[in-house]
């Protein structure tokens, strides 16, 4: 059954045009699919959990002129989670949406974005990994746009500009890439990229695309505005998916693909870069005088963990220590998914009850919503990276292999960054239990407020309690140098 | 030693590249930064062809080739997306 | 049903699960509550005298559960988790029927026992922690399970009061994160051993772990109140008097004592420490916040003030304890953490009493108050002789092993300044309330002139629990001497951290 990529592809992609068809009954063909999707993607962790990558080419035709889809334990993982934040969110988004228009556009935009995520984080070719970006980016922008309002125009506008000159980045060493090894088929290449100048330019190129879509510091300036002003729903999937995406492709690139090109002292530009995500990042979100705004800023700073893996990685040798650390970015990466997803789906039932969504004038919100600031609250918790959620045992591993290979650099701004976090999550928090109304209009039924409480209580609870097998999922993948 | 044509055309793509994007960070006109944009693109497009040429009367390769297509049409999309979002934030500003 | 693996879980899960569920219920639901709170109580209770039996026939219980890779989730029962773990249920089931008759009628009820609840399932699992890597998950949780307690009441001043007791515990459980982090990278896994692990580890950096006690040492003394890194716990008085009694006695500011002692006694071992020099300054630090905490306890008019800074003062003397090379101080440090408990809640359970039937909470209005309250007075006289160390009660026989330890150790000449300079201060501060209470008349007027609204002094659910804590503070000095008692125990734990 290798098929089984292919379906997770095309069932999303399907769904889409059926929406498009028929908008009247658009939610529930959004739902169904995103059941599907979610069946198969775990369907597909476990055969890769058996029999190891999967391999499947399109068509019957070799990789070359094919084109490849390749299943590996990194995919699945990312793949069950994406599958299961977009299953609660578009859950959540058929109550948010109560213009039937609005509803019409969303999903088979959301569909599509879907569509564009999987098959990027299937993709085995490069060429391949620029289509599904520049798709999962106009899917993105448009989906962000969708709320209508000038704030959110003039912010999707920015992100496509963005995004754009990204891409073409990324397209620009793609083609340095061919020129120099005359194939896209990152199987194939992983076997012969060698350190060159051809291509060190085409992966700098590249990285500096993907750095641009995913927002690491200083180029993130784009984030916030987006993912503040987008409905609640789309920013959910913009922040735990999206620009996950992104995160995925330069571990793709750097750790696996591009692992014996790369250089160490750039490695710890991009730590260096990461670090001042999370310091900056953790601060704005302080100050963010929005719950949605506080969430992007803190998106920001969560990827800053992620990139201080990467010069991690590279001083560690291969073996057990790396396996770990690595198993620690995957996880900090699900985690985050999980966590910051239900933050922004809590916002969104606070925002739609309350009216607004400002931090200081939350007051009532737990008397009112008790449901939601438990979800706000364990988010925070993941956030934060307190036990028992899976984003703890990461920053352990995290700090653990910075003292491992002394650079301890990373120590305080690990340290400061989460003191921060919790800063700003109690803060939230501390309004929500004070005097006040709360929501104005009574919530017209829990539905609403149960996808949020799921992806909370995974990050929280599943992941901090079943973190090992994550590591244990993980454990056939090789990468870097010396590892094969 | 790639021959001078091949090289004139992925320079002169280089250089489209980098006048786009000065273009697209320092325009201060939306209209201005998607035609930057664009011009970015046709500066990879050009590059992406110059890789094509294998020499003189051999069938260039298709592939770069296809690559390009894609592009056009991506870039195509994308501009016609940017275009109708900034129709519409003209809209709201004139309310 | 695999009795070793599976008691340590079972004793945690026993005030976990009742404590979600009690977050579930209706404000109305009390009696409810009350049955789950008190069922969970005793059922604790009664896995944890299972425990103790099987402790002292020499049985193994541990839970293991594999977070990730080199970190496991360590549940283990030796004899000073059973210690601190007998104190913890034993003094939750007093509290909670303190608090289900101090909070009678108030708002939020499911939300407090319910976190109450948490706030114990955290305590219990950090008493049987076996390794260090379980202990910091729930000294954290502790800190989360602690937070909504002390800002119960949702006034302005017990939310800015929660909020700095927040950036102090988070500060300090940071810092005890990165040394259990770095203690772990350098060292490996390590189980607490009795008798310390650090020494027998080859190749082991002497700065590096100087480093690391002080990271370790500074996060827990965040919570064990040590100067100067104690200035949440006068804030933390907003909290309702359970609360208070609860975090002094048992929970907080105990879980920083504990870990304190388990670092000393089970990571590094006390001669190994001792070698690195290290448990000089911590010997000082502890007798500064004894005398410090002591001074201010002087000048504070509110009396649950001034049992905190009492509170500061006491719980030091378990790090002095620790200090000291040699069995007996040890014993005298380790049984002091059973009897301050029992006496400092008393303590409080006696002014919780005072502010919630009399509207009493300053020492100079507590004129005559012995004779409207004799129940409550009584216990809390026997609370404070014992901490002054008059015996028979406990406090005594804590302040003997420390002094005659220290004699032993030949740090007689700095240490028992101290401890009779401590126990004069506490008279000092201690005296003056027992003879306002007893022998001084109420004003007419005053709140300790006000009739009964019963037969008893005060609800039955408020007079029990200090009487109780008062007796078996009396009798663990009393009985000291008897089989199962604190004291006991205590040296059969000593006996085995030292190695010759």
């Amino acid at each position: 059954m290798n098929s089984l990529p292919v379906w997770l592809v095309v069932l999303p992609l399907a769904a889409a045009l059926l929406a498009v068809v028929m908008p009247a009954r658009s939610a529930w063909i959004g739902v169904l699919a995103g059941i599907a999707t979610f069946l198969v993607a775990i369907g597909m962790a476990w055969q890769v959990a058996e029999t190891g990558t999967l391999i499947h080419a399109l068509g019957g035709w070799d990789p070359g002129l094919g084109i490849a889809l390749r299943a590996d334990p990194l995919s699945a993982a990312l793949l069950v989670m994406s599958t299961l934040v977009a299953l609660a969110s578009g859950w959540y988004a058929t109550g948010y949406f109560t213009d039937k228009d609005q509803q019409a556009r969303f999903w088979p935009l959301w569909l599509l974005l879907l569509s564009a995520l999987h098959a990027m984080l299937l993709s085995a070719d490069l060429f391949n990994l620029y289509v599904t970006l520049e798709l999962l980016g106009l899917s993105a922008v448009a989906l962000a746009a969708l709320g209508g309002g000038r704030a959110a125009v003039a912010a999707a506008l920015r992100y496509l500009t963005v995004g754009l000159i990204g891409s073409l980045a990324f397209l620009a060493g793609v083609a340095l890439i061919y020129a120099r090894y005359g194939s896209l088929d990152m199987l194939f290449l992983a076997r012969v990229i060698g350190p060159e100048p051809a291509t060190w330019l085409a992966l700098g190129l590249m990285t500096a695309g993907l750095l641009l879509k995913s927002a690491l510091f200083p180029l993130h300036f784009w984030l916030p505005p987006a993912h503040a002003n987008a409905p609640a729903p789309v920013s959910a999937a913009l922040s735990a998916l999206v620009v996950k995406a992104a995160v995925y492709l330069m571990i793709r690139l750097w750790l696996d693909l591009f692992a014996p090109a790369v250089s160490p002292d750039l490695a710890w530009l991009l730590g260096l870069l990461g670090a001042a995500a999370v310091l900056w990042g953790s601060w704005q979100a302080l100050r963010a005088q929005r719950l949605k705004l506080l969430a992007a800023y803190s998106t920001v700073a969560q990827l800053g963990y992620l990139f201080i893996f990467f010069p991690l990685l590279m001083a560690l040798p291969a073996g057990a220590a790396r396996e770990t650390a690595f198993g620690g970015l995957v996880l900090m990466a699900l985690t985050h998914g999980f966590a910051k997803s239900a933050l922004f789906l809590a916002a969104g039932v606070i925002q739609q009850r309350a009216g607004h969504d400002r931090i200081e004038e939350l007051g009532g919100t737990a008397r009112a919503l008790p449901v939601t600031t438990f979800t706000v609250a364990l988010a925070g918790i993941a956030l934060i990276g307190l036990p028992p959620s899976g984003a703890f045992l990461a920053k352990w591993q995290l700090l653990s292999s910075a003292i491992a290979v002394g650079q301890w650099l990373w120590v305080p701004v690990v340290a400061v960054g989460s003191l921060i976090a919790a800063a700003y999550v109690f803060r939230v928090l501390g309004y929500a239990f004070g005097p006040g109304e709360g929501a104005r209009k009574a919530l017209s039924d829990g539905r609403e407020e149960l996808p949020a409480l799921l992806l909370a209580s995974v990050a929280t609870a599943v992941l901090g309690l079943g973190a090992a097998a994550v590591w244990q999922f993980l454990a056939p993948m090789a990468l870097l140098p010396g590892a094969s | 030693m790639m021959p001078f044509t091949e090289t004139l055309y992925a320079l002169v793509g280089v250089g489209l590249f980098a006048l786009g994007l000065r273009g697209a960070l320092l325009r201060r006109s939306l209209l201005g930064r998607v035609l930057s944009i664009n011009v970015c693109g046709a500066g990879v497009f050009l590059l992406l062809i110059a890789i094509a040429y294998q020499g003189p009367g051999v069938p260039p390769d298709a592939l770069p080739h296809a690559l390009v297509l894609t592009g056009i049409v991506v870039a195509v999309s994308a501009t016609a997306l940017a275009l109708a979002l900034g129709r519409r934030l003209r809209e709201a500003d004139h309310e | 049903m695999n009795m070793e693996f599976w008691l340590p879980a079972l004793i945690v899960l026993s005030s976990l699960l009742p404590g979600l569920v009690i977050f579930l219920l209706r404000e109305e639901q009390h009696r409810f509550r009350t049955t789950l709170n008190l069922v969970g109580a005793m059922v604790k209770l009664l896995l944890v005298g299972l425990m103790i039996w099987g402790v002292f026939h020499e049985r193994v219980f541990e839970t293991r559960w594999t977070l990730a890779p080199g970190l496991d989730l360590v549940l283990h029962a030796d004899e000073l988790s059973v210690l601190f773990v007998t104190l913890s249920t034993l003094l939750w089931l007093v509290t909670t029927v303190y608090a289900i008759g101090y909070l009678e009628n108030t708002p939020h009820r499911s939300r407090f026992f319910g976190f109450f609840s948490l706030c114990v399932t955290a305590t219990v699992g950090l008493a049987l922690a076996g390794n260090l890597f379980t202990f910091v998950i729930f000294y954290e949780m502790l800190t989360l399970a602690t937070y909504p307690l002390v800002a119960h009441k949702g006034t302005p001043e017990a939310v800015r009061g929660a909020r700095i007791y927040l950036s102090y515990t988070l500060g300090g459980g940071m810092l005890l994160l990165v040394g259990a982090i770095w203690l772990q990278t350098i060292a490996g896994p390590l189980d607490f051993s009795q008798g310390g692990i650090l020494g027998d580890i080859e190749g082991l950096d002497p700065a590096a772990l100087s480093w690391i006690f002080l990271l370790l040492i500074t996060g827990l003394g965040v919570k064990a109140a040590l100067v100067p890194l104690h200035g949440w716990l006068p804030q933390a008085m907003v909290a309702p008097a359970p609360v208070s009694a609860l975090l002094h006695a048992v929970a907080v500011v105990k879980a920083g004592a504990f870990g304190i002692v388990r670092i000393v006694y089970d990571v590094y071992g006390v001669e190994f420490a001792d070698s690195l020099n290290l448990l000089l300054p911590l010997g000082v630090v502890a007798a500064v916040t004894i005398i410090y905490g002591s001074v201010r306890a002087l000048s504070q008019d509110h009396l649950k003030k001034r049992l905190a800074y009492s509170t500061i003062s006491q719980v030091s003397y378990i790090a002095l304890g620790t200090a000291i090379v040699g069995p007996v101080a040890t014993v005298g440090g380790l049984v002091h953490l059973v009897h301050q408990g029992l006496m400092k809640i008393t303590l409080f359970f006696a002014a919780g009493n005072y502010a919630e039937t009399l509207g009493i909470h300053k020492v100079s209005e507590m004129n005559g108050v012995g004779r409207r309250m004799p129940g409550t007075t009584l216990a809390f006289t026997i609370g404070a002789l014992g901490m002054i160390g008059i015996p028979p009660v406990a406090g005594f026989v804590s302040k003997w092993f420390l002094g005659v330890g220290a004699i032993e150790a030949g740090a007689a000449a700095w240490i028992m300044p101290v401890l009779i300079a401590s126990s004069l201060l506490n008279a000092a501060y201690f005296l003056p309330i027992l003879y306002r209470a007893w022998f001084r008349d109420a004003e007419p007027g005053s709140a300790a002139m006000s009739p009964r609204k019963g037969s008893l002094e005060t609800h039955a659910f408020l007079l029990w629990p200090p009487v109780a804590t008062a007796a078996l503070a009396l009798a663990a000095g009393l009985f000291a001497a008897a089989p199962y008692s604190p004291l006991e125990w205590a040296e059969i734990i000593a006996v085995r951290e030292y190695r010759e």
